[in-house]
């Protein structure tokens, strides 16, 4: 008979683990290089582990730990129970992870589909093999078999140090851009897979940093860059004074306008980076020459909504809310989304269940509008002057960006999420070429960077999960001369803007819609249409 | 995590070289660290560092790069009003680099 162990002991025995596991997990700052840019996505060589040294930096803040309400101290004491218990709960609160768990036929049809599979070679960055990390765990200790004869009958995993490296590593290597589950004849979605791995592996401390350090600051300060409220008036003041010294009139930057007909959300990258302080001069002019009264907000200061990349709908909730506080203190008729692909899944789709029904809202508008969908209709009823010369230096492409290539309808209408941004930048250019069909609209590659892979620790990730976006570019470019890639997505912004100086191609020719809408708008008085 | 000594003193940086402690920052520092990656500050160098320092006491946040600009047209001429010639002065970008010389924290978000 084993004795019982003493309370000292377990201590230590827990201490242990810990400190074992937040070794395991350090990260280290690990430099690749881009591959030559050829125009072709080839199914890589096997090179098996060759991304497990990748992690991601752990948060250690205590503070915002607490806040978010997961465990302060890293890996907790009985990490097995909780780790099991939180995996029980998700199984039954997202029917759809469980259906996953159980239907996949292991057919092969996801392996070469997910981006990072293919700029890394690692076996296990392949959607099955992602899948299989949690399935594993699923046959050992949620299926009878493996419950009444052990892992080794029903090819499942134990609980172990181990394989939390491994979750922790390779649910951190996927966007949760859901490109493998358009190939899958189950629609099986990694995505949900990974959003639950990384929430499971949250309740037992093991918890990513980029990701959930900003969603603290969404949160407690409201945006995701922490902007305080008189940084954020700076900065659109700067804007507004720019924006009237460039074009003699008198282009507003509202903020906080009660009354005003429309509430205007964007990433607060918008207000901060470049290229995306590009589109706010876009939209401004928009809302400008159509003469639609526009606000921003201070309280609702951002449009992202990291809750998404780990499904918890309670973070998702506070930070959605702040919107609709926004809508209903301002008083305004509608909201209108700017150019990010997460928060138009979001805003789209969630917003409703979690804080509607809308019926403050004009009820013309009961959902939000997507700020192509209101350009589009502008240029469409011919309310926008538009001269296309003032974009003629560019051949333009256009990246889809994943979340809202594969998110939900956009401007309700079929495809609406491919046509209507297309719509917009033709609308505005000259020239549009298409990048190669498999990597466009429903079968769109992902950035690279997307749902909390933007940070610098995730740099050798970043560089090759970008492979297939710039082949599929550099292919556009020499097959057509394309020089710019006009995008909806603040990440996509960030990440391509920096990988493309990394595969040798200039930064500049990276940007947001609006940038291409601002420079051809045609301001001043209206001619009657 | 880890520690560098400047002026007699153990000062603590964070995993991407950041200062934990914003007020642990000097003059030295910053030239301490620019060597470290074969940098010397020089006058335009500084002007930026001391623009961003002030810009934070205000703001608590970096400013936006085209604020910067604007700044650096105002005070060192048209010529130099530009993103390219920043990227000149700090090759990894001024938004991350300049920001880390400066003591600021690095911004963090969709950026
Ligand atoms: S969701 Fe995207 S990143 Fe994740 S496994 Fe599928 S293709 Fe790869
Ligand atoms: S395509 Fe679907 S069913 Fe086939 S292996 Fe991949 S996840 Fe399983
Ligand atoms: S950053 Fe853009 S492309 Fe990448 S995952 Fe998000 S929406 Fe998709």
């Amino acid at each position: 008979m084993t004795k019982e162990k003493t309370a000292e002991e377990q201590c230590n025995e827990a201490c242990e683990a810990n400190e074992r596991i937040q070794e395991q997990l350090k990260f280290s700052k690990i430099k690749v290089k881009a591959v030559k840019l050829t125009g072709e996505i080839n199914i890589p060589e096997l090179n098996p582990k060759s991304m497990l040294s990748v992690k991601p930096q752990l948060l250690t803040a205590k503070e915002m730990l607490e806040h978010l309400g997961y465990p302060a101290g890293g890996l907790v004491p009985n990490w097995k129970e909780v780790f099991l218990r939180k995996m029980d709960e998700m199984l039954k609160k997202y029917r759809s992870v469980k259906l996953y768990m159980d239907i996949c036929v292991k057919c092969g049809a996801c392996v070469d589909k997910c981006h990072y599979y293919l700029g890394t070679g690692d076996p296990l960055n392949m959607p099955v093999a992602r899948q299989e990390l949690m399935r594993k765990v699923y046959r050992r200790y949620f299926t009878l078999p493996g419950k009444l004869f052990g892992s080794r009958f029903v090819n499942g995993s134990d609980l172990s140090e181990e394989l939390l490296v491994m979750w922790y590593t390779y649910f951190y290597q996927c966007s949760e851009c859901r490109r493998c589950s358009v190939f899958c004849p189950y629609g099986i979605d990694t995505a949900e897979i990974t959003m639950a791995a990384r929430e499971i592996l949250n309740s037992v401390g093991i918890v990513q940093k980029y990701l959930h350090e900003i969603i603290f600051k969404a949160q407690v300060i409201g945006n995701n860059l922490g902007m305080q409220q008189n940084a954020i008036v700076n900065a659109l003041e700067f804007v507004q004074d720019e924006l009237q010294e460039e074009t003699g009139l008198d282009i507003k930057v509202p903020i906080d306008v009660e009354g005003a007909e429309v509430l205007f959300v964007t990433p607060s990258a918008d207000f901060f980076a470049s290229p995306h302080i590009e589109s706010l001069y876009g939209y401004a002019k928009v809302f400008h020459q159509a003469g639609i009264s526009w606000t921003m907000s201070t309280h609702a200061s951002e449009g992202g909504n990291f809750g998404l990349f780990i499904h918890n709908y309670e973070h998702m909730k506070k930070i959605n809310k702040r919107i609709w506080e926004a809508a209903r203190a301002l008083k305004v008729k509608r909201v209108v989304g700017g150019e990010c692909g997460h928060m138009w899944r979001v805003l789209s789709s969630y917003s409703n269940t979690m804080w509607g029904p809308f019926d403050y809202l004009d009820q013309k508008y009961k959902r939000p509008q997507h700020i192509c969908e209101l350009t589009n209709d502008l240029l469409n009823r011919g309310a926008l002057k538009i001269d296309k010369s003032a974009n003629e230096e560019f051949i333009v492409t256009m990246h889809d960006s994943c979340q809202v290539a594969r998110g939900m309808e956009l401007g309700g209408m079929p495809n609406g999420q491919f046509e209507i941004p297309r719509a917009v930048i033709r609308g505005v250019c000259e020239k549009f070429v298409e990048m190669p069909a498999d990597t466009i609209k429903e079968r769109t590659f992902c950035c690279g960077a997307g749902q909390g892979l933007l940070g610098d620790d995730m740099m050798a990730t970043r560089v090759k999960g970008a492979m297939p976006r710039m082949q599929a570019y550099h292919y556009a470019k020499r097959e057509s001369g394309v020089n710019f890639v006009a995008l909806i997505c603040a990440i996509c912004k960030a990440q391509l803007s920096k990988m493309f100086p990394e595969y040798g191609v200039a930064m500049e020719e990276v940007g947001g819609i609006h940038q291409l809408v601002g420079r051809a708008i045609v301001l001043g008085a209206k001619e009657s249409v | 995590m880890r520690t560098i000594e400047c002026a007699g003193k153990k000062i603590e940086l964070d995993e991407d070289g950041y200062l934990t402690n914003l007020n642990d920052w000097s003059e030295d520092l910053a030239k301490m660290l620019s060597k470290e990656d074969n940098l010397d500050l020089t006058e335009p160098h500084w002007e930026v560092i001391n623009f961003l320092r002030s810009y934070y006491q205000q703001y608590q946040i970096a400013p936006m790069i085209k604020i910067l600009v604007k700044e650096i047209k105002k005070t060192m001429g048209a010529d130099k009003g530009n993103t390219k010639y920043l990227y000149q002065l700090f090759p990894d970008g001024p938004a991350k680099q300049a920001c880390r010389y400066a003591g600021l924290p690095k911004p963090t978000g969709c950026v």
